[in-house]
């Protein structure tokens, strides 16, 4: 798709922001994993890993760390001083228990409602696999979800209604894409922020739910890099 | 005396009937007992339920049970690891059945097991496909689905030292369901890499006590 648009670290760095300090954080596997990467490192983030990490740490130096620490994504990382290990059923009891403040998820679809749908397309042949989706999304305080806007052959992935199946039903709070960042709330989708040189009527064009735009809408200007 | 080591991984899964439903430990490539599995392959048992996380990779472990048709039904979160060819191919070819649980639900049915409860509710995967056929009610002001107790006949985990007790210390995250696990099962059985002397583990720091594990083997570097 061209035009105006954010890139994927743009999008990244802008989730970031909304990460405040002091926060447990999970971070779901695929693009949210860049979040990680470009949060301040003025900010003390303590990140959880599903397989029951507090204080996870980026990835070891190649060719040391412990095979068998590994994230959710099974890709190795290191333990922060102040971390811990966990063993699954308390790992889960974070996360449904809504101890979690903010999860940052990946996502095939959301509702105007703040429906999720990030388990399950309408693919044939390939056997389903849910994983920690939807416990995550159910517990975690804050559900933020990074996901392009529409898919790759343009079809919009902000919808009155998912038509994939639900992950969970309301439970998304905003939804970062690389034209827009838009909150969920009772009276529908607003839209705080949209991309430099975008207007409304196009952005409106490639969402299949209705916008509503916040007053003091903010321009999101793509960084260099 | 309270001795739970056993001499040879044969001893530590002697007696696995089939059609039996057994516990295996491990997230991703971590945690797995993978020389406990590969004693079950020689054991021979079939028509296996397994209850794992992932549906195994390549060719050792869980997926070598899966390519030996020991494996009847699998319970697990996420079989569509990279490398899940074998559960794949039987799948595709409906050779084995598949019951897909939210992995929160997975680890919380077999806690429930292991404390003696009825089952629970909850709201993970409420309003999904997975809820299917499933009581759901309203709690708390939310739709929340009940789930059952998942038992296991026995237990296959991987801890890093055992006493004779069979008090249990874990390895970084590759502790993952062992802990659950090892209290949801009829018999439980551990590998370890080492064995140390009862009162050598720190009270403080034991994370599975003994009385939920019947018996353990050592495996070096393991």
């Amino acid at each position: 798709m061209s035009g105006p648009r954010l890139s994927l670290s743009d999008m990244a760095r802008r989730v970031a922001r909304d990460i405040p300090s002091g926060a447990y954080v999970n971070l779901g596997i695929g693009m949210p994993t860049l979040v990680g990467q470009v949060v301040s490192p003025d900010k003390e983030i303590v990140y959880h890993s599903e397989n029951g990490i507090l204080g996870m740490g980026p990835a070891p130096a190649p060719g040391e760390g412990d095979p068998e620490l590994i994230n959710a994504g099974k890709q190795p990382v290191t333990l922060l001083p102040g971390g811990s290990y966990f063993h699954h059923t308390d790992s889960f009891m974070m996360m449904r228990g809504g101890h979690i403040d903010v999860t940052v998820l990946g996502g095939f679809q959301v509702s105007a409602a703040g429906d999720l749908a990030n388990w399950a397309t309408d693919e044939v042949g390939h056997p389903p696999a849910v994983g920690g989706a939807m416990d995550l999304a159910v517990g975690a305080k804050r559900v933020l979800v990074l996901m392009t806007h529409t898919t790759k052959v343009g079809t919009p992935k902000i919808l009155p209604l998912c038509t994939y199946p639900l992950t969970a039903a309301g439970v998304v709070d905003r939804i970062f894409t690389e034209l827009a960042v838009i909150d969920v709330t009772p009276g529908g989708l607003v839209v705080r922020e949209l991309v430099a040189g975008l207007s409304r009527e196009e952005l409106q064009a490639r969402t299949g739910a209705r916008l509503t735009f916040a007053d003091d809408v903010v321009e999101l200007v793509p960084e260099a890099g | 005396m309270i001795d739970k080591r056993v001499g040879s991984l044969p001893e530590a899964v002697a007696g696995i009937a089939d059609g039996a439903t057994v516990l295996v430990g491990g997230f991703g490539n971590s945690g797995i007992p993978v020389e406990l599995v590969h004693a079950l392959l020689d054991e021979g048992a079939r028509d296996l339920t397994l209850v794992t996380n992932n549906a195994g990779s390549g060719e050792t472990d869980v997926a070598a049970l899966i390519r030996e048709h020991r494996v009847r039904k699998i319970i697990c979160s996420y079989p569509r690891t990279s490398g899940s060819i074998w559960f794949e191919e039987r799948y595709r070819a409906g050779e084995i059945e598949l019951e897909l649980v939210p992995q929160g639900t997975l680890s919380e049915r077999m806690r429930a097991a292991g404390a003696g409860l009825g089952g629970f509710f909850t709201p993970a995967g409420a309003d999904s496909l997975l809820a299917e056929g499933k009581e759901v009610r309203i709690i708390d002001g939310r739709r929340q689905v009940f789930e059952e107790p998942l038992h296991g006949d026995v237990a296959l985990i991987k801890a890093r030292k055992a006493d004779r007790w069979g008090n249990l210390v874990y390895s970084t995250a590759a502790r993952n369901f062992g802990p659950t696990m090892a209290t949801a099962a009829t018999v439980t059985v551990v590998q370890v890499r080492e064995f140390v002397e009862l009162g050598d583990l720190d009270p403080e720091c034991i994370v599975t006590p003994g009385i939920f594990v019947d018996r353990v083997v050592r495996v070096e570097g393991s």
